[in-house]
């Protein structure tokens, strides 16, 4: 009995000394309680004021009303006084009546969902070669794979909408084994490579870093049980490299979400897509509420993909 | 035989990364993925080589070669981009813009990253949580909220234009230096200013003698990352432009590839890219004389980070 209370004391003392060591150790000791704080105060006000303060805005928006006379919106800024009237009418935009929205709706799910998947299995097997079998060639491939990021994302979609043109070099080649396309006539086809090409560096990276860090010995443990190449692939690689691929896809298909640019150079009206709808309703005058509406809903779309790469993100960084 | 056996020497020596195959064939050189990489990298690169090529075309065409000539950069008096006063002030508009952004958005997120990293309290995380989800907000949200803001919320405020075209890019940039920074804090750690403080620095003065030194090279890299990220951007820039005299280099272009753009938009384009890939190359060479014979991550690591 006694000896069972020693041994808490004990441990408790020890719990305690170590959480005391812990604490120096942690850069409490000789700092102030507000000084760590303190460095964080402007960013943080700064995106109170320009991040979140925005989204409240845009609440206000689409919840207010429309000026009858001059069209301006008339945000309403007290929640208590807020009318769901505007945000209701283009919700049913999207599924009743005419259902103007629902087209452009479910093109760009079909449009992220298949450009996310094809900048998948590009991605990964040019990951997986670079990270494998690149050798000496490694950084000049690395350098190729990172020079998109500080290319204008337009100059990118620019260069091909030249290269699509009904006189480019694509009808060029593609005139040896066909008539001349208009590619540029609002064709899915078209809109959804345009968005590969445009999103796809931000899938391989991350794709190279997760294979890369795979050991060696992981792989050759599996030849040496007997797998093949294709088994230690499906049953080593595939598994490891697994959340890297739902960090990518979650990457690249957020942006996707709101792209208008891509379809704006390299599509027409038949291929819009959310993002098209929601520039419309920004630029045109009288829509305000509309555009604070479509907004929302864009950001319903996105928050739970949104939240789960934080959670993942965190997770990694626990980890590492 | 002999070939294939010095190959995989010559690999095992050249590539830390490389299995050592075994003897049995299936184990050989992938063909087939060596193709689509080099065909991806081919069809990543050409487009852009071809467009950069296309601003020294001496026809008004952005698709049919005609001839070589510096019509669009400084010959033609009225529509060369030297010539041309709106893409000139775009063009100043633009670097305005990105040094500007960098003065501001970088010491904001250096000094959270700072912050952040030692503070362990429980609105730090609320905090971290908040600067994040600025990092993977799409821009067109971002870029819609600010400007019903700017013209609603804050419209008194007439910030209108080159202020609030700064305010968002600072706002959608900052985490990216935070990211850098922080990855940088985590792989030093807190002894070093501890050290400097218990031989009788001051907390300021280990921050500024021994912490910032440190972190030179990833604040670098945050200055070409950031400058390079603002002065392609588009979405945000543009909803805030206000009036046309406000409008960058890449709102020009976007305006110009919706019409009939000449080969003045390639030239406009290929400026653009001269000047993130100048900010990348010097960022990298400062970064490489800072960082010598310190452990850290390379280039890459922080690339895959952004």
């Amino acid at each position: 009995m006694a000896g069972a209370e020693a041994t808490t004391s004990t441990t408790g003392e020890r719990r305690g000394a170590g959480r005391a060591d812990e604490a120096a150790g942690r850069s409490g000791a000789w700092f102030p309680r507000w000084y760590w704080p303190s460095f964080t105060v402007p960013g943080t006000a700064w995106l109170l004021v320009l991040f979140v303060l925005p989204f409240y805005t845009v609440m206000s928006v689409a919840f207010g009303t429309v000026d009858p006379l001059f069209r301006t919106p008339l945000p309403v800024y007290q929640p208590w006084w807020w009318s769901f009237d505007t945000f209701g009418e283009t919700l049913r935009k999207f599924y009743a009546g005419d259902a103007i929205y629902q087209e452009p709706l479910l093109r760009t799910f079909l449009y992220v969902i298949s450009a996310s998947l094809l900048c998948l299995v590009i991605g990964y097997a040019v990951a997986y070669y670079t990270a494998r079998y690149a050798g000496r060639f490694r950084i000049v491939i690395l350098i190729t794979l990172v020079a998109p990021f500080f290319i204008s994302y337009l100059m990118r979609i620019y260069a091909w909408q030249s290269l699509l043109q009904p006189d480019g070099y694509i009808n060029d080649v593609w005139g040896l084994v066909g008539d001349p396309v208009t590619w540029l006539a609002g064709r899915p086809v078209t809109v959804i490579l345009g968005l590969v090409y445009g999103y796809i560096p931000f899938m391989i990276l991350p794709l190279y870093g997760s294979l890369d860090r795979i050991d060696q010995s992981m792989l050759e443990a599996g030849r040496d049980l007997g797998a093949g190449p294709w088994q230690t692939f499906r049953r080593v690689t595939l598994p490891m490299s697994k959340p890297a691929i739902l960090a990518g896809l979650v990457i690249v298909s957020l942006p996707m979400f709101g792209d208008y640019y891509t379809n704006d150079l390299l599509g027409s009206e038949r291929t819009s897509m959310l993002g098209n709808v929601i520039d419309d309703a920004v630029s045109q005058s009288g829509r305000g509420p509309e555009a604070g509406s479509l907004t929302i809903v864009l950001m319903l779309i996105v928050v739970i993909p949104m939240i789960y790469y934080l959670r993942e993100t965190r997770r990694a960084a626990g980890h590492a | 035989m002999s070939d294939t056996v010095l190959d995989r020497v010559a690999e095992g020596v050249s590539s830390k990364a490389t299995p050592s195959r075994g003897l049995r064939n299936p184990w050989r050189k992938p063909w087939g993925l060596r193709l689509v990489t080099i065909g991806y990298l081919a069809w990543s690169v050409l487009p852009v080589v071809i467009a950069v090529i296309f601003s020294f075309n001496s026809g008004r065409s952005r698709s049919t070669w005609q001839g070589f000539s510096l019509r669009w950069w400084t010959q033609d008096p009225f529509n060369s981009l030297f010539n041309d006063p709106s893409l000139r002030a775009a063009m100043f508009q633009s670097l305005k813009l990105s040094l500007l952004t960098v003065l501001i958005a970088v010491p904001l997120g250096t000094a959270f990253a700072i912050g952040i990293d030692r503070w362990h309290g429980r609105p730090a995380r609320g905090s971290n949580f908040l600067m994040l989800l600025s990092f993977v907000v799409p821009e067109m949200i971002l870029g819609v909220s600010l400007f019903l803001l700017f013209t609603q919320l804050l419209q008194g405020l007439g910030l209108s234009g080159t202020p609030a075209q700064i305010l968002g890019l600072v706002t959608f940039q900052m985490s990216y230096a935070v990211v850098i920074v922080r990855a940088r804090m985590l792989s030093i750690g807190p002894e070093y200013e501890e050290a400097a403080m218990d031989l009788g620095a001051t907390p300021g003065r280990s921050i500024r003698r021994v912490l910032l030194p440190l972190l030179a090279p990833a604040i670098l890299a945050s200055v070409a990352v950031v400058f390079a990220d603002s002065i392609d951007n588009f979405v945000i820039v543009r909803y805030l432009s206000g009036s046309a005299d406000s409008e960058p280099l890449s709102v020009k272009i976007y305006s110009a590839a919706r019409g009939s753009p000449t080969p003045a938009v390639n030239a406009a384009a290929t400026v653009m890219l001269l000047a993130t890939v100048g900010a990348v190359v010097v960022g990298y060479l400062l970064y490489r004389a800072f960082s010598k014979g310190q452990r850290g991550d390379d280039v890459t690591s922080i690339a895959s980070q952004v």
